[in-house]
């Protein structure tokens, strides 16, 4: 006789294997297949002990984390906590504004934590903090030049979403809304467009406010979502990182589903045959 | 030697080399997530103890931290 666990475990198989096991095909991403849709970046948040409580709790096995000059006086590092949980460092280039720039980064990241993966960010404004299309596409081409796995956080835009999966970036990851704004997915019909044109993974990346956000992104097809701050500066981090979690596994269920198509009208679902006549 | 070390001027004994550099930084030169670049060129962790800086040269010694 199974367990209570076991046989809600094998329920939750029978339902979408995904959802017990992380993937029922795998989240193919940069050569490897990974558990988990949900990649977390590690900025933020109030202490590294709220981190860890969030990490753990949102059951991401890729976190980002970035490279800054040494502080001597900081307490604490980021990558010995993530070390601990066992979770996979990707670096990131964030505050770059020139190909140039994050092409150094990049290597610097690849030094300092062993790995060619790389999430490009190339930043035109620090108003909006929108990627810079031209700078991103050629610090792609060079990276990817120099054998680097390149995840580049990018607009919603369909065609320079082609341009860069063109120039051998292992994803694309286009933005929702502006990093840290909250405001979810502002153009889903984009998303969709590049969904639909992509033939390398799609993460949501930035914009994600709140688990709804999440859940929109992965039934609109979206093959991941990456977001920080919905966690790391909600009221309670671990409680959010949770929900964000179950909102990637049910949105990802969802697309798998299948919805059923928008109507204008009513369709009832109880027969109208058999309707008795209470005169 | 006057060196630029993460954007500020300090002296270091002649011959210092980047891994003198990585320490006098505050850094733990033996932990990872370390990087080092000598007038933005990478240096290899393997290379910091042979590598002789020379004066007037900017370092940046730099390592992991939060970020999204």
């Amino acid at each position: 006789m199974p367990s209570k666990v076991d046989s809600e475990a094998s329920a939750a198989e029978r339902v979408d294997p995904g959802i017990s096991r992380g993937d029922v095909d795998g989240f193919q991403l940069g050569g490897r297949i990974w558990g988990s849709r949900l990649i977390v970046g590690t900025g933020g948040f109030r202490s590294l002990e709220a981190m860890e409580r969030a990490l753990v709790a949102s059951g991401a096995e890729i976190v980002t984390v970035a490279l800054r000059r040494v502080d001597p006086l900081a307490r604490g590092s980021a990558l010995e906590v993530i070390d601990g949980l066992g979770l996979f460092a990707l670096p990131n280039t964030a505050g770059c504004y020139t190909a140039r720039d994050a092409v150094r980064t990049a290597q610097l990241a690849r030094e300092a934590f062993e790995t060619d993966w790389i999430k490009l960010e190339v930043i035109g404004d620090d108003r909006t903090l929108f990627p810079d299309a031209v700078e991103l596409l050629d610090a792609a081409q060079q990276l990817i030049d120099e054998g680097f796995t390149v995840l580049p956080y990018t607009n919603d835009d369909p065609i320079l979403a082609r341009r860069l999966q063109d120039a051998g970036c292992a994803a694309v990851m286009p933005l929702g809304s502006p990093i840290g704004s909250g405001m979810g997915i502002r153009n889903p019909y984009n998303i969709q467009i590049i969904v639909e044109s992509a033939s390398v993974p799609v993460v949501l990346d930035a914009g994600i406010g709140t688990p709804s956000d999440a859940a929109l992104a992965m039934e609109l097809g979206c093959n991941g979502v990456l977001l920080s701050s919905s966690v790391a500066r909600a009221k309670d981090p671990e409680r959010m990182a949770r929900a964000m979690r179950q909102a990637v596994e049910a949105g990802y269920a969802a697309r798998r589903a299948g919805r059923i198509p928008r109507k204008l009208h009513a369709e009832g679902s109880t027969p109208d045959q058999g309707l008795p006549d209470l005169g | 030697m006057t060196i630029e070390l993460n954007g500020r001027t300090v002296e270091l004994s002649p011959g210092a080399t980047v891994a003198d550099a990585v320490i006098e930084a505050g850094a733990d030169g033996d932990s990872r997530g370390v990087a080092v670049a000598v007038d933005g060129q990478v240096i290899r962790r393997v290379d910091w103890g042979k590598t002789k800086l020379r004066s007037d040269q900017s370092v940046e010694v730099v390592r992991a931290v939060q970020g999204g």
